[in-house]
């Protein structure tokens, strides 16, 4: 995967961001060239700016609030850690069967953080929950421009309404958890390359 | 070029043969003079026998079907083939000799395109490219690998001598059979797995290599008939090269004639409107001239029509009218049905032919066993190589599964009958072998597999309801997974699906649907206006008519308070369709913040009484019109649905209705105020609202906007009544009641006074109870969840019916009584019993507001001029309003 001619020992401490991220070595070395190609004035960490740089993500309806994850707590700069832990919870969820890393109590790719990082691109005010409010605004971004604001509206009322067990009118990240119970996570966030 | 022949071979099935029967000798003797009665068999034999095969086919289906043991335990496909048996049995034994076969001919230009475009047309896309890696590699690695090895195998066995010396066949002999015994047939594959229910992936993969391997079987079976006939001698280096090539041509060439008439259907139903009759026929017939023009390029036909029927789906679906979707789908599958069913039966009358084959049991035998061995041999060999790429590997159960599914068919059959006796003097002997590992395959594989798949606890597909939030977060998480591998800088098949996408939605959407259509094809939006169906339809049946005013309560809307300024008055802007009820709630509003909350209000509520589907009368052959049943079925349900929300009303407003007002009131009021509508032009927002008499009427659709001429009678049904209500600003600020205004049967709503309009407010009282939702089981829905699920079924249900964009505002005005001259045979409408819909425009709630507001609004009014033809402008007005209310009455000229 990732060109011999880098080796692991370039990328500082790359023991403990494997132990934390559970990447191999090669992906290491993959997403560390990466990193270096998207820092462009080589001042060892990412801003924004750089994420932005990235074309197609320009156009991604959730472009922002992804590029945004990578900036916790509104920090302006992610560096390699960071931003490996970041896409660590896109790696594939491995068999126990296989060998390879032992499994960590919580990995970064479990079922739950994965779908957590998703929950956390909805919830933008941090407070736990999708406020129907927030919902409202995923939904502007995702549905296409024909459908009107009057629309939008129903069904963002009924997207919380049918994920809302408490009642509260907004939906938390159990019941977030819920309403994707028998969707397949561990393969619908995943991809393959970033074992 | 040999498909392209077997035209010449097609004669219509059986219609060459004789009729073995006695029909034929009853064909008369000629009497003398003028015949008072005359026997024309002749004249009607072909069809007629046709027909008669397709009956007795379906009934033998229906005579399965009576006994469900019979059927869960054994395939239908194995049930038709013993019939058929048993039917060529009879013949046989009748005439002496076998009559009937399945002509390669009219199985591939009749028989087989049916499947394949079913098959294609309802294949779900996005499984389908999630896994066209696996697929993509076991139909043409996996059937090369079949063909080849099957092929050489048996060499291997006339060499050793276990097939008799005279099985006379050389090394391109069995390579032919080989290539024609080796591909899976999509119709065996189809009949079988269809009724055993494994999950989604194993079954698309399956699924679809047998339709993809289509390509690589007519290549090898015409590369090897070629080499066969030209004598293995003949054959030079570049024929070899030249057929590695024409898998290339033949395939791509395929799937680019599948593209184009893809292309062309898709962007001729965008044009259908008014000629909606037609909408189906067009489906079928582009997907069969896709697939005759492939056979004529002698391409892979069956990936033409695959393709064609893949690419066109999105499209057509979103272009043609919603009965035109039911259409297609049920002819599709009806006649898909009727093929398979006829194929299935004449592969068992064929067998019986025996004239036809040669047996040879080291033949037979050898090739079964080669078969089922090269096939899970090969699926093992490839699956390991594919697991090393895909995210979820494929593991051994599947393995097993998809081995033992390889199920040949009525293809193989086909193929084989055509190979030409003097250039194959083995022919009889493959025709023997092939027919055996047809029924062995389709009858013992088929009716194993299903046990197979329990014992081996294969994943079956679970089907679940889906739901918003399942749709909405697979989205989000397409486009995480896309942003991600931008990210990364991985351009893998998120970024390319996600690319597509884009290109899709800018360019390809843009052209080749209806600017209406946009909407519809939105997933999201389509779970949700099925999810309102579906809580609208079993409300009703819950019992819709018992009012239980304790139990209603508003959705509630917690987050209301966080609204948005901005969004409201987008909302505003939004000449989205809706229909309000209450007409005076509006006049008590004073503070902008009010009046914002009443819209706001009459928006949410606004989907109560939007009818989906208005109809009208027609004696046209071109437009069908509901019947009595179903307008009567819609009439109650929409009667329930009312009262209902009646009741709801008035228990959310604490005020006790009584109808003061007879009905027959509203009539004559309207024609009093005739006239400032036109002068108090805010913009108009169309809300549609139904009468008791329940009318299914509609606003007018975004559509009509697109053409002027819209006064032509022939629209597509999307017309009706539209009741335009406006008020002038000084409404606003007098506050005046128009108490007469319940022109609508619901229960006047006395209009709050300004102090309390807060607690009016439906959703303010409605904060304290917040409910409980929309139960995700179609069976039952909380009571709570009822108004909710009413309000927004029904906005779901007609802003299908009229496209919230751009509604065309309708600004002129007639009366309800003179149509009964118009419409003659409008027998829904009698005159006594108007069946207005009221529309309500935002402008009433917009005359305040600032005049940068209002001058941005002025384009849009000009957008919204009136599009049906209007014939007289009539404006009436409520009795007891004051002159700045008028209602406009909108009949559609089309009604």
């Amino acid at each position: 995967m990732g060109s011999r001619s880098s080796h692991a020992a370039v990328i500082p401490d790359v023991d403990s961001i494997r132990r934390e991220t559970g990447f191999s070595q090669a992906s290491l070395l993959r997403l560390h060239h990466r990193f270096r190609a998207l820092d462009r004035n080589k001042k060892g960490y990412l801003s924004r700016m750089d994420l932005q740089q990235i074309g197609a993500l320009a156009v991604n309806p959730l472009g922002d609030r992804i590029i945004e994850s990578f900036f916790p707590n509104g920090s302006q700069r992610v560096d390699f850690p960071g931003f490996v832990r970041v896409l660590a919870h896109f790696r594939p969820v491995e068999d126990e069967d296989t060998d390879q890393d032992p499994k960590k109590p919580e990995p970064l790719n479990s079922r739950r953080n994965k779908l957590h990082y998703a929950f956390q691109l909805y919830d933008l005010d941090r407070d736990g929950k999708i406020s129907r409010h927030e919902m409202l605004q995923v939904l502007r971004l995702m549905v296409g421009v024909q459908v009107t604001e009057e629309q939008l509206e129903n069904i963002a009322d009924r997207t919380v309404q049918e994920a809302d067990e408490d009642g509260d009118g907004a939906v938390s990240f159990l019941e977030f958890t819920k309403s994707l119970e028998k969707m397949d996570v561990e393969q619908k966030m995943s991809i393959r390359i970033l074992k | 070029m040999l498909r392209a022949a077997l035209s010449l071979l097609a004669l219509p099935l059986a219609g060459a043969a004789e009729q073995p029967t006695q029909k034929p000798e009853s064909l008369g003797e000629p009497l003398p003079g003028l015949e008072l009665f005359r026997w024309q068999w002749h004249e009607v034999e072909a069809p007629y026998l046709v027909a008669l095969w397709i009956l007795v086919a379906s009934l033998a289906k229906i005579v399965f079907h009576l006994s469900r043991k019979v059927t869960s335990l054994v395939p239908e496909s194995c049930l038709l083939i013993l019939l058929g048996l048993v039917l060529g049995g009879i013949v046989l034994a009748v005439a002496k000799k076998a009559e009937y076969q399945l002509e390669p001919g009219t199985f591939f230009l009749f028989l087989l395109p049916p499947i394949v475009l079913d098959s294609g047309y309802f294949m779900p896309s996005r499984l389908f490219f999630d896994n066209l890696g696996a697929i993509l590699t076991y139909a043409v690695v996996g059937t090369l690998w079949n063909a080849f090895t099957t092929g050489a195998a048996l060499w291997g066995l006339q060499q050793a001598g276990l097939v008799a010396p005279r099985v006379q066949a050389g090394l391109l002999d069995f390579l032919l059979f080989g290539s024609l015994i080796s591909a899976v047939d999509p119709v065996a594959v189809l009949a079988v797995f269809e009724e055993v229910h494994v999950n989604e992936t194993l079954f698309i993969i399956v699924f679809g290599e047998s339709l993809l391997n289509d390509a690589v079987t007519v290549v090898l079976y015409k590369v090897c008939n070629s080499f066969v006939e030209m004598g293995s001698a003949n054959v030079q280096a570049t024929d070899y090269l030249k057929g590695v090539a024409s898998l290339f041509v033949v395939s791509l060439g395929g799937a680019a004639v599948g593209l184009v008439f893809a292309f062309l259907l898709a962007l001729t139903t965008r044009f259908t409107k008014r000629v909606r009759i037609i909408e189906p026929l067009l489906v079928f017939l582009l997907a069969y001239a896709a697939y005759l023009t492939a056979e004529m390029a002698s391409l892979s036909a069956i990936l033409a029509v695959t393709m064609c029927g893949l690419g066109c789906k999105k499209y057509v679906e979103a272009n043609i009218s919603h009965k035109s979707r039911t259409t297609v789908k049920y002819t599709m599958k009806t006649l898909a049905s009727c093929a398979e069913t006829v194929i299935f039966m004449l592969l068992g009358i064929s067998a019986v032919d025996s004239s036809k084959w040669a047996w040879d049991s080291g033949l037979v035998l050898g090739t079964l066993i080669f078969i089922l061995f090269f096939r899970a041999l090969g699926v093992v060999l490839q699956t390991w190589v594919l697991n090393q790429f895909r995210l979820v590997p494929l593991d051994k159960i599947d393995q097993v599964v998809m081995s033992y599914g390889g199920l040949r068919g009525a293809v193989a059959f086909a193929l084989v009958i055509l190979l030409d006796r003097t250039k194959v003097p083995a022919k009889d002997y493959f025709v023997a072998t092939t027919i055996v590992v047809v029924f062995f395959t389709v009858i013992v594989q088929g009716l194993t597999i299903k046990p197979l798949v329990k014992w081996l606890k294969v994943k079956r597909s679970e089907h679940h309801k889906p739901t918003l939030n399942q749709e909405l977060h697979e989205h989000t998480f397409d486009h995480i997974l896309a942003a991600v591998e931008d990210v990364v800088g991985h351009h893998g098949y998120h970024y390319w699906r996600d690319r597509w996408e884009q290109f899709d939605k800018k360019y390809l959407s843009q052209l080749l649907m209806r600017r209406s259509a946009y909407r519809i094809r939105d997933q999201i939006w389509d779970v949700y206006y099925r999810l309102n169906i579906r809580d609208a339809i079993s409300f009703v049946d819950q019992g819709g008519h018992v009012l239980s005013s304790t139990g209603l309560t508003l959705p509630s809307m917690p987050s209301r308070n966080s609204m948005a300024e901005t969004s409201v008055t987008n909302l505003l802007r939004e000449s989205g369709s809706g229909a309000c009820l209450d007409l005076q709630v509006i006049d008590t509003v004073r503070s902008g913040r009010d009046r914002e909350d009443a819209v706001m209000h009459h928006l949410l509520c606004g989907g109560l009484y939007k009818p989906r589907r208005r109809y009208k009368a027609s004696c046209s052959r071109h437009f069908i019109s509901e019947d009595a049943q179903e307008r009567q079925d819609k009439e109650v349900f929409q009667q329930n649905m009312k009262r209902r929300l009646e009741s709801f009303k008035s228990t959310k407003h604490n005020i006790c209705f009584t109808k003061s007002k007879p009905r027959p009131r509203k009539t004559g009021r309207r024609k009093d105020g005739v006239a400032n509508a036109e002068a108090t032009n805010g913009k108009p927002r169309d809300l549609g609202f139904q009468d008791t008499a329940a009318v299914i009427l509609t606003v007018e659709s975004e559509e009509e906007e697109e053409d002027s001429d819209s006064s032509e009678t022939e629209k597509e049904d999307d017309e009706g009544i539209i009741f335009v209500a406006r008020a002038t600003s000084e409404v606003l600020q007098e506050g005046k009641v128009s108490g007469s205004l319940e022109v609508c049967p619901s229960p006047r709503i006395i209009p709050p006074s300004p102090t309390c309009a807060e607690k009016e407010l439906p959703w303010k009282s409605g904060q304290g109870d917040l409910a409980v939702y929309v139960s995700s089981e179609t069976t039952k829905i909380v009571p709570v969840d009822m108004q909710t699920g009413w309000n927004q079924s029904m906005s779901s249900l007609e802003s299908l019916a009229s496209p919230p964009c751009n509604q065309a505002p309708t600004l002129t005005c007639l009366p309800p009584h003179p149509r009964g001259a118009e419409e003659p045979q409008a027998p829904l409408y009698p005159p006594s019993d108007p069946h207005p819909s009221f529309a309500f425009p935002p402008s009433l709630a917009k005359a305040g507001r600032s005049h940068s507001e209002s001058s941005a609004d002025l384009p849009q009014q000009q957008e919204l001029q009136p599009l049906m033809g209007h014939k007289d402008h009539t404006h009436l007005s409520p009795g007891t309003a004051n002159s700045h209310w008028c209602i406009q009455f909108n009949r559609g000229s089309r009604l």
